[in-house]
């Protein structure tokens, strides 16, 4: 027991001998602890140093421990260690503004941070611990340094440096004053005159500061939006396009233009008045009108008479429009012409039959999209007896007067004026003037006409720049032509033209009918002789018209009520017919060569087709009040109507039934031929049969 | 020549208003405003804000079909009556027509 117990105490002794008195509380413990033990043990002192160790050794189990057999206690448990630190999060979002949509962060930190302390510890050599020993002074274990480099230099301060540097410096401290050492020390610190400094700050007058800002003025703004289509982008193009090429003929312009140096400038009124709305207007008109006359725009298009399948040899025709028009009260219509490029287009010739009733005339354009009022009309001085449209140029037309001058008008331009007029001087007729019709353009490529009157004279006038050039043609006269040597004893019967008609291919073959009846043949290439004459009717020939189909075949209507049909290689006519009244005009039909109508002056409208019915009309129907007489026809030439002309100026538009407009059937087996040849070949039927028993009868 | 510009568009816009059936005529400019309107000013207003949206989108939808063709004019019928546009490059002219009267 005192073995130990002397150990212990040796023990103790020596660590309150060696240690603080802190460590005597700990020793004291150990003792406790170890005399404690020696209670407990049986007091075996065999290896009393042994024993207290291995008192330290003993397991102590707690008593709640699980007991685990042999073989699992051995059971060997693999622990890995791993740098991931299962606390952190595995899938951490962020939102990225690049691509507006949660992304996950690539790499995670794993760092676990335990525990931290902020340390107030400096290395010894940064600036901030250098400064910090500046202001407290080296301490104890550089004094021996220092006192060698004090001896030297008393005045200069306590200099805390890096020891190395002093070190190395301190050899040559003493024969260098300005060494590097030094003024490093003054950098650190203020050099001061440790008996007499005194500090004497002084400050300047600081300048005031003064801001000094301008504001200009904004700059106008304007908000501007639009949208980018596709057409406003082409719309940009062409007008870009456009300026180009205004661009170019400006320039091509100023060089012919170099010498006269006038200035033109071009106004672009852009008025804010109504004048802009005008096509619009038109249009809209032309929309309203529609509505009302919607039933006849259906009509015109839509209606078929049905009725006309039971009735073979029977046809009506529909009343469409009615075209009428304040100022033409009391005038007739003396003539009729359907446009050949614009289809719905027509002109009307307004004058008056009356030789006592003269007064002046109109020419009215109506479109059949808007009957309530004429697209174009021009007054004139003298009564309109006749006009003609020109074939291709369908801006121009020509106009026979009453007083026998004649008149171009350009459609295009504006004024009421015609743009040529003949006067007495550029051979003028001396009587009215029948007929009118324009001619292909001559070698120079002017523009010609043809006109026929009542003096006897065909005339050709040709418009060369802003005249109108006479060449006449032929001088009719009642002879025969035999006599050649009696020009002027022939002449002193003129005949007096009354209509004339071209053949439809043949150029200068052309026909005209006269006051006394007779028709004659003439070529223009032919001045002083027919090359044939027709004693046709009794009284004055009215209209005489070529076939469209057929090249030898026309037609003549007068005014002794009959309606003849010839062969021009037969003097005599193939086919008569007789309508108990004046005929105005007759007119073919340019879809079938053996359709042909007539108008009469009891207001009826006579229509026939020669394939079907030889002898009579396929319809006869009054079309207007009984008063009124109709004056002249025309087909369209494409729709199945026909306008007909009366003389209280109204023009009636009719449509032509089914059975008016049949077209032969065609064989079955064969291929449906041509249509102009298969005209022809409908009509030289016709014609053979007729001459059969004309031969028949002559042998 | 303006002066006889101005009496024909005149004319014409009375014998459209002398038709039958017809209830009123609108211009309007391309901004919609109305500048001449045979109507009362609250149903002028009324037609010419609303149309003026649809001639709009209409001329849109024509032109972005085919950007060389063009709008000519707009009917739009209705129980009641039918109204008539037809757009100008800076007008449009409304007509209001009841056409069974």
């Amino acid at each position: 027991m005192s073995v130990p117990q002397r150990a212990g105490a040796a023990k103790t002794k020596q660590a309150i001998s060696q240690s603080h008195s802190s460590k005597e509380a700990a020793a004291a413990k150990l003792l406790k602890a170890a005399v404690k033990k020696q209670d407990e043990d049986d007091g075996t002192e065999v290896g009393d140093g042994a024993d207290e160790w291995m008192q330290r050794k003993t397991l102590i189990k707690p008593p709640d421990q699980v007991d685990l057999t042999e073989a699992e206690l051995k059971e060997e448990f693999t622990r890995i260690l791993t740098t991931n630190n299962p606390h952190a999060p595995q899938n951490i979002v962020r939102y990225s503004f690049k691509e507006r949509s949660y992304k996950r962060i690539g790499g995670i930190d794993q760092l676990a941070i335990h525990f931290m302390l902020a340390g107030n510890l400096l290395h010894k050599d940064s600036d901030e611990a250098r400064q910090q020993r500046a202001r407290q002074g080296l301490p104890d274990e550089k004094a021996a340094v220092e006192s060698i480099v004090a001896e030297t230099e008393e005045e200069k301060p306590d200099s805390p440096q890096v020891e190395i540097e002093e070190v190395t410096e301190v050899g040559g401290s003493e024969d260098r004053p300005e060494s590097v050492e030094h003024q490093a020390k003054r950098r650190d610190q203020k050099l001061k005159n440790q008996f007499k400094f005194t500090e004497r700050p002084s400050q300047t007058l600081n300048n005031p500061l003064r801001q000094k800002g301008c504001q200009t003025e904004l700059p106008p703004r304007s908000n501007f939006s639009a949208t980018a289509n596709q057409w406003v982008i082409y719309d940009a193009y062409m007008e870009e396009l456009q300026k180009q090429n205004k661009e170019r003929q400006k320039a091509s312009l100023k060089k012919e233009e170099e010498k006269s140096k006038k200035k033109t400038i071009l106004v672009e009124t852009e008025s804010d008045n109504i004048t802009r709305v005008r096509q619009v207007a038109k249009i809209v008109e032309r929309m309203v009108v529609q509505n009302t006359f919607d039933e006849i725009a259906q009509d015109f298009k839509y209606f078929e008479d049905s009725s006309d399948e039971f009735r073979e040899q029977e046809g009506t025709l529909l009343p469409l429009w009615k075209f009428q028009h304040d100022k033409v009260k009391g005038l007739a219509v003396t003539s009729l012409c359907w446009n050949q490029r614009y289809k719905d287009l027509f002109a009307v010739g307004l004058g008056s039959y009356d030789f006592t009733k003269q007064g002046y005339g109109m020419v009215l354009f109506y479109s059949l999209k808007n009957p309530t009022f004429p697209e174009y009309s021009y007054i004139t001085l003298s009564g309109v007896m006749c006009l003609d449209i020109h074939a291709k140029l369908s801006h121009l037309v020509a106009v026979g007067f009453y007083n026998g001058c004649i008149a171009v008008y350009n459609l295009k331009e504006k004024s009421t004026q015609p743009m040529y007029r003949s006067t007495a001087k550029s051979g003028m007729h001396t009587d009215p003037v029948w007929q009118v019709k324009w001619q292909k353009d001559d070698l120079d490529s002017n523009h010609n006409l043809f006109s026929v009157s009542s003096d006897g004279r065909v005339v050709s006038w040709t418009l060369v720049k802003n005249e109108l050039v006479f060449t006449e043609i032929i001088k009719l006269s009642m002879g025969d032509g035999l006599t050649q040597g009696l020009e002027e004893l022939q002449f002193l019967n003129p005949a007096c033209g009354t209509s004339f008609d071209f053949h439809k291919q043949i150029d200068y073959l052309f026909l005209v009918g006269t006051e006394e009846g007779k028709i004659f043949k003439c070529s223009k290439a032919y001045s002083s002789q027919f090359l044939e004459t027709y004693d046709g009717h009794h009284m004055s020939v009215h209209a005489v018209r070529w076939n469209y189909f057929h090249p030898k075949v026309f037609l003549s209507c007068s005014a002794d009520w009959t309606v003849k049909i010839w062969d021009h290689t037969v003097r005599t006519p193939m086919f008569t017919f007789d309508m108990n009244s004046a005929v105005g005009d007759v007119a073919w039909s340019p879809y079938s060569s053996t359709v042909f109508a007539a108008v009469t002056t009891d207001g009826k409208v006579h229509v026939f087709d020669l394939s079907i019915n030889k002898y009579e009309a396929l319809c006869q129907q009054p079309v207007v009040p009984k008063k009124a007489k109709l004056t002249h026809i025309d087909f369209n030439l494409v729709y199945p109507i026909i306008i007909v002309g009366d003389d209280r100026g109204c023009v009636t538009t009719l449509k032509l039934s089914p059975n008016l407009r049949k077209k032969p059937k065609e064989k079955k087996g064969q291929e449906p031929p041509k249509t102009p040849e298969m005209e022809v070949a409908k009509m030289e039927k016709l014609l053979s049969l007729q001459r059969e028993p004309d031969n028949s009868s002559l042998g | 020549m303006q002066s006889d510009l101005i009496a024909e568009v005149e004319e014409t816009l009375k014998r459209i208003q002398s038709q039958k059936g017809v209830q009123g005529i609108i211009i309007i400019n391309a901004e919609g405003i109305p500048i001449k309107s045979t109507l009362d000013n609250s149903s002028t207003v009324q037609y010419a804000g609303l149309l003026h949206q649809l001639v709009m989108k209409t001329r849109s939808t024509v032109r972005d079909l085919d950007p060389q063709n063009d709008l000519t004019f707009l009917r739009v019928r209705s129980k009641k009556n039918e109204i008539m546009i037809a757009p100008d490059k800076d007008y449009f002219l409304i007509v209001i027509q009841n056409p069974s009267d």
